[in-house]
């Protein structure tokens, strides 16, 4: 990795599906970069190939045009370097939380003994040290997606993915889950892609907003964040934050009037 | 009064009234007994049958047939149902043929099993492995590709081999319908057993109702049916529990098993 070069960067991506109705643009120049340690949000209104994006750089769909690069290297596979977290947990309800974080441990055959002080130590950092022997049905939804974060921290990748981790929670859990992410990142110092369609949780957990366009997606603006951390609930009352929510949004009213 | 309570008192207050309804019945309308034989002379049956143990040579016939068959079907099907779910190309070469045995009545072959295995006990184990095998085949096949498509992205992108998507994932996922699968092959298996004696055994439950038809013994028949109830009853149970067990983080997939009984 050369000096000065972001840990992540997408260049004029393009993904092009084939469908029943002929082929679809889902991303279109697609141009983003991710520097060690720094939060990214991509935004964008639903359809705008935000899923797309995440299984592009998650290494399990190749772009059709342009480059994804991570610590200098081309994306073009499933890569151990890269963490996951789906919008659904996705736990294995026959498995522990504790099991359930070792999964990519057993999966990439990293070893075990290291992977379990690992895992204990994550399910301390969410929270959830109480509950490492329980199975996902006995935890709240919030809590499955903390396993799942865990689970996405595990292997140490240089990158964490995540992919609307809170929209299946309800508004509480999920301002809850804003903090307590915030606070995981800030303890853990990993780079994050957030994708996301909500503004207000993008600016709060953001250094920069990726402002994608509806389908094909590319990216139209970039937002830096510059509110202080740690940011908490009072942050989200600040005019600063909300100056910085309605320039977004007028951002997509543009986009929609358009269509 | 407790549910627990009323779940064994209520049928038992069924069964009551059943057997008494029938006993009068066939007094007052002297009913012939070879027709139909009163509950007592059932009773009676019965033990003659299992403690002079006439009987039980048939009993442990039919369930030998039965367990030999239901293990052999149940494993071929399930071997299968992952070759089937796993490779493309061999569901794309064999599914039509798996399709037209299945929609063919299985038991309009147990002539043509008795002639390619004698008459035996191995034409019975493989008339009642024939008939498993199509719910445990389709049961899995169905459930392995039912696997959370976000759980398989989610084990690609963690580099998870093959194998260890199969047996960790996709098995587990399919726990479910296999189980349910297990619990359908139960009672065909057992229609298999009966109809496999029928058409020439010397031995077997379905043997015993044959041969005493034969007699008019009704009061035989009716134990030897009530034998095979009882087979079905202690098979679909154990599979029940082991369901409950196995498959413990889900809880209504074993609820909707029993309901398909």
């Amino acid at each position: 990795m050369q000096e000065g070069q972001p840990l992540f960067r997408a260049d004029n991506l393009a993904v092009t599906y084939s469908s029943s109705r002929g082929p679809v643009k889902a991303l279109e120049g697609l141009n983003a970069t991710l520097g060690q340690g720094e939060f990214l949000s991509v935004l964008g209104p639903s359809g705008c190939g935000k899923s797309t994006l995440l299984k592009v750089v998650a290494g399990l769909l190749k772009p059709s045009a342009g480059s994804v690069t991570l610590r200098g290297a081309p994306i073009n596979g499933p890569r151990p370097d890269v963490g996951i977290v789906f919008q659904q947990p996705t736990l294995l309800p026959w498995q522990t939380a504790l099991d359930n974080v070792l999964l990519p441990v057993r999966t990439m055959g990293l070893d075990l003994q290291a992977g379990r002080e690992k895992a204990a130590e994550l399910l301390r950092l969410v929270g959830l040290e109480k509950f490492s022997t329980h199975y996902p049905n006995e935890l709240s939804g919030g809590m499955q997606q903390r396993v799942g974060i865990a689970r996405g921290l595990v292997h140490d990748p240089a990158l964490l993915l995540m992919d609307e981790p809170f929209a299946a929670l309800d508004a509480m859990t999920r301002e809850h889950m804003m903090m307590e992410l915030q606070r995981i990142w800030m303890a853990a110092r990993k780079s994050v892609l957030f994708i996301t369609h909500s503004i207000p949780e993008a600016v709060f957990l953001s250094d920069r907003i990726a402002v994608l366009s509806a389908r094909p997606g590319r990216t139209i603006r970039e937002v830096e964040i510059d509110l202080p951390r740690p940011r908490t609930l009072a942050t989200m009352a600040e005019p600063r934050f909300a100056e910085h929510c309605n320039e977004l949004r007028a951002l997509f009213s543009e986009l929609v009037s358009f269509a | 009064m407790n549910e627990k309570l009323k779940s064994v008192l209520y049928p038992l207050a069924t069964f009551v009234v059943l057997v008494t309804v029938w006993e009068i019945a066939i007094r007052a309308f002297k009913v012939p007994n070879f027709i139909l034989p009163t509950p007592y002379a059932v009773l009676e049956a019965l033990q003659r049958g299992y403690i002079e143990g006439l009987f039980w040579k048939h009993f442990f016939f039919t369930l030998q047939s039965m367990v030999f068959g239901y293990a052999l079907g149940c494993t071929l099907a399930f071997l299968l149902g992952c070759l089937f779910a796993e490779s493309r190309t061999v569901e794309q070469m064999f599914l039509p043929f798996v399709v037209a045995l299945q929609s063919m009545p299985k038991v309009a072959l147990a002539p043509l099993i008795i002639v390619w295995f004698g008459f035996g006990l191995e034409s019975k184990i493989v008339m009642v492995a024939l008939v498993c095998f199509f719910p445990m085949f389709i049961n899995t096949a169905v459930g392995l590709k039912q696997t959370n498509p976000a759980l398989l992205d989610l084990m690609q992108a963690f580099s998870a081999s093959r194998w260890h998507v199969l047996t960790r994932i996709k098995i587990p996922s399919a726990a479910g319908h296999i189980f349910a699968g297990l619990q359908i092959a139960i009672v065909l298996g057992l229609i298999g057993a009966v109809v496999a004696e029928f058409v020439s055994s010397t031995r077997g439950l379905g043997h015993l109702i044959s041969a005493a038809a034969v007699n008019l013994e009704t009061n035989t028949m009716f134990a030897a049916l009530i034998s095979l109830a009882a087979l079905g009853v202690a098979g679909s149970l154990a599979i029940r529990y082991l369901h409950s067990r196995v498959v413990f983080w889900d809880k209504g997939s074993a609820a909707q098993t029993a309901a398909t009984e």
